[in-house]
């Protein structure tokens, strides 16, 4: 029986976005304010005081690039170019090395496009000394560490330069000395195991942090909600983000149960601050992440943080987004772009020019082809990756065991035996 | 030297390792303040306080992220999952978090933790109290898996264990933590009195990870077993007067292949024996192994004597354990083959 001959109100409800491709982009609902009047309240506020905040929107930069408000930041210049140049440097990487895959120097790649502010602003909020739980959209964090772009890059190409021996898919970094947990293909385990981190810090009485992504789609994995459960129970110092890019490969965040509530208020549930930021303006981004630190290193344990931004390209180099959005949808993105606004912001104040964003463009695409050129001497998946079979049989455990040995053994790469 | 039950045994051990390394950390279920279901951690938060020994959510995959999280951060975490049906909330955290971290990150970082979970049934489970999903872990590469079978051997496994730097699947057959059981549920309980392995020395010592032990030596059969089955065995063997040798694996991985080999070396025949389900069981891998690794000495097929590929029945345990009745069965055809 259909509906309309049936007396019932039910329906199954599938969940659409707002824009299909053919579609003209139309984000005129969303009403784009400087701020919601979201004061900065004080640090240690209880959680349930965050209300607006997670179902507001934290914005300290107009579109025009002047910075005002409750959330305004104290950060210098000198900060404000670092994250600048952090964010090409990481936009410009991006590029190289999608165009290297193209040419098959790479097996895969995968882009941060359009939400560089969150991850650089982010990581010059916080301490070096801080633990970060990435997924495989934070490269920013590493570059905006001065993590150096050539290990990047060798670990892209899985070659002889890769500090984990090509084991893992390119852009999977790991990174205990530069404080960048090792990645997961696996979406959202990151979460909890940041709580555990978080917890040993707090047992060992450590000052240092941890601070944790997950994508919006991710957050309908099961480890969201323990690490949101944990972090409540135990008053961990953790900083939870929510990486809100509108979009998980092809599904709309809608289908993560994005569209009654937003992510962020999900913190308010288990008792956790949280907060809700446009994550493309980088100074509201660098004032959250610095008001959450505080809190959790002053005791007050997690904050939840959806960082509202768009995912300006294709999922990854194996993906086409015009087969399910128009690809005009992320130039009509109302929040625009966090390298633009920053640039602009920066210009605003008298701190920067054309002139020396021009030729600051220039220094950094010179850097990344030399880079990656020397990188790429070290070999590809395409012209070898000059990595020992052997050690393909290292590491599952601590020390070799005679199982792995008999199996390296016939499969004629050696043997660990005397 | 102490009389102790397993569960004594256990705790001995979970309390000197909180003692020893301030690094350890013990968490779970009804762990702290209680104690534990099985009354394993008793009186480990009231010795060592509330931050060495805690209760946690009701929440496996979050119990096991977090603990990885820890351990990576260089704490050595010992965690209880109540029972081992529960566990598979957090089969993703341990299959491809815990014991891919080391190799994944070439060692940057690792998760030394202990996982610690009752198998096994005969204590009217059912389906959900009763399961031995041992397979399900030695299946992953990068975990180890060790079951002891009595309380000496539960003390110095439990030692390596939580001083290991790979994680570690600790199953603890629940239906020999008060005493050893022969498969028959008619008969009065038992308890570690009598039996020399419930004797355990006061002073801390190891069992390596990998090294079987050999409850009883015989030369016509050979039967290889682990947790409560070795005792089911055992008990099989003395009743039917075999000529068998008993071995205790006591390490699932890494598996000590040299006693096997040369136990099924000298008796020409093996009988496999557990309490799981049949069908892809570690027995599945130890036929193959004895197989690949002794065949021109067989002079029979390996059986295994297994649980029934069926959920663990309630009322209809004891149909589905593999007593001393089914174990005897196959020695003998297993025996008189030519
Ligand atoms: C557990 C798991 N399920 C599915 C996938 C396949 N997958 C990889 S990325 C992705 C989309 C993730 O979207 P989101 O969490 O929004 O992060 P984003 O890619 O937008 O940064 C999916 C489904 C996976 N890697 N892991
Ligand atoms: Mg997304």
């Amino acid at each position: 029986m259909t509906k309309d001959e049936s007396d019932t109100n039910s329906d199954l409800y599938i969940p659409e976005p707002l824009h299909r491709p053919g579609d003209t982009p139309d984000f005129s609902h969303i009403h784009v304010r400087r701020n919601d009047n979201l004061e900065q309240p004080d640090v240690l506020v209880d959680s349930y005081e965050t209300e607006r905040h997670a179902g507001g929107l934290i914005r300290v930069m107009d579109m025009q690039g002047v910075a005002s408000g409750p959330w305004l930041p104290q950060v210098t210049p000198d900060i404000l170019r670092k994250g600048l140049r952090a964010m090409l440097l990481t936009r410009l990487m991006d590029d190289r090395m999608f165009a290297m895959q193209r040419q098959g120097k790479l097996s895969f790649y995968l882009k941060s496009r359009g939400e560089e502010a969150v991850s650089v602003a982010q990581t010059l909020a916080i301490r070096k000394t801080d633990m970060v739980f990435p997924t495989y959209r934070q490269q920013g964090v590493l570059i905006a560490r001065d993590y150096p772009m050539k290990r990047m890059m060798c670990q892209c190409l899985s070659n002889a330069g890769d500090s984990s021996l090509g084991r893992q898919m390119p852009t999977m970094y790991s990174s205990r000395e530069y404080g960048f947990f090792s990645i997961s293909g696996n979406l959202g385990t990151q979460f909890i195991q940041s709580v555990g981190w978080a917890m040993a810090s707090a047992y060992k009485r450590r000052d240092d942090l941890a601070m944790a992504y997950i994508g919006d789609g991710s957050t309908a994995e099961g480890d969201f909600h323990y690490a949101l459960n944990f972090a409540s129970t135990y008053r961990a110092p953790v900083v939870l983000n929510i990486v809100n890019n509108q979009w998980a490969i092809s599904s709309f965040q809608g289908i993560a149960g994005g569209q009654s509530k937003t992510f962020a208020s999900r913190g308010l549930g288990y008792g956790l601050a949280s907060l809700r930021v446009d994550g493309n303006d980088f100074l509201a981004v660098y004032a959250v992440t610095r008001w959450a630190a505080e809190r959790a290193r002053r005791g007050g344990g997690a904050t939840v943080i959806e960082h509202y931004t768009y995912r300006a390209e294709g999922h990854s180099s194996s993906d086409d987004p015009s087969k399910y959005r128009p690809n005009e949808e992320a130039s009509a993105w109302p929040y625009g772009d966090p390298i633009e606004r920053l640039k602009q912001h920066l210009i605003v104040i008298g701190e920067w020019d054309d002139a020396r964003h021009n030729a600051l463009v220039d220094d950094l695409s010179t850097y990344v082809r030399d880079t990656y050129k020397e990188a790429e001497a070290l070999g590809s998946i395409a012209a070898g990756t000059g990595i020992d079979p052997k050690t393909m049989f290292e590491g599952v455990y601590e020390h070799m065991t005679p199982t792995l040995d008999e199996q390296a053994r016939v499969s004629g790469v050696g043997t660990w035996r005397e | 030297m102490a009389r102790m039950n397993m569960i004594e045994a256990i705790r001995s051990t979970l309390a000197y390792q909180l003692q020893k390394d301030d690094d350890v950390l013990i968490f779970g279920e009804d762990v702290g303040y209680f104690g534990g279901v099985f009354r394993c951690t008793d009186g480990l938060q009231e010795t060592y306080g509330l931050k060495r020994c805690f209760d946690t959510p009701i929440s496996e995959g979050g119990i096991i992220g977090v603990a990885i999280g820890m351990a990576a951060a260089g704490l050595r975490p010992v965690v209880e999952i109540q029972f081992s049906d529960y566990i598979y909330p957090a089969y993703d955290q341990i299959a491809s978090e815990a014991a891919r971290l080391r190799y994944r990150s070439n060692g940057d970082f690792t998760a030394p933790l202990t996982i610690r979970t009752p198998v096994g049934g005969g204590i009217y489970g059912g389906e959900t109290h009763s399961q031995s999903p041992e397979a399900l872990f030695t299946h992953i590469c990068g975990i180890k898996s060790v079951i002891p079978s009595n309380p000496y051997d539960a003390k110095g496994l439990l030692n390596t264990a939580i001083e290991t730097n790979d994680p570690v699947m600790f199953f603890e057959p629940k239906r020999l933590y008060n005493g050893p059981f022969d498969g028959d549920p008619d008969k009065p309980a038992m308890s570690w009195d009598s039996s020399e392995l419930g004797e355990v020395p006061d002073e801390e010592y190891r069992i390596p990870l990998g090294e079987a032990r050999t409850i009883r030596e015989g030369n016509a059969i050979t039967i290889l077993a682990y947790g409560t089955m070795v005792w089911v065995a055992e008990a099989a063997v003395r009743s039917h007067g075999i000529d068998a040798e008993i071995i205790d694996l006591r390490s699932l991985i890494p598996l000590d292949m040299k006693t096997i080999s040369a136990s099924v070396e000298k008796t020409g025949r093996c009988v496999v024996v557990h309490e799981a389900t049949r069908t892809s069981g570690f027995g599945a891998e130890l036929a193959a192994l004895v197989q690949e690794h002794c065949f021109y000495s067989l002079e029979a097929p390996v059986q295994r004597v297994t649980g029934w590929d069926t959920p663990y029945p309630h009322a209809l345990e004891w149909h589905y354990f593999p007593g001393q009745a089914r174990v005897a069965a196959a020695l003998e055809q297993v025996l008189e083959a030519a």
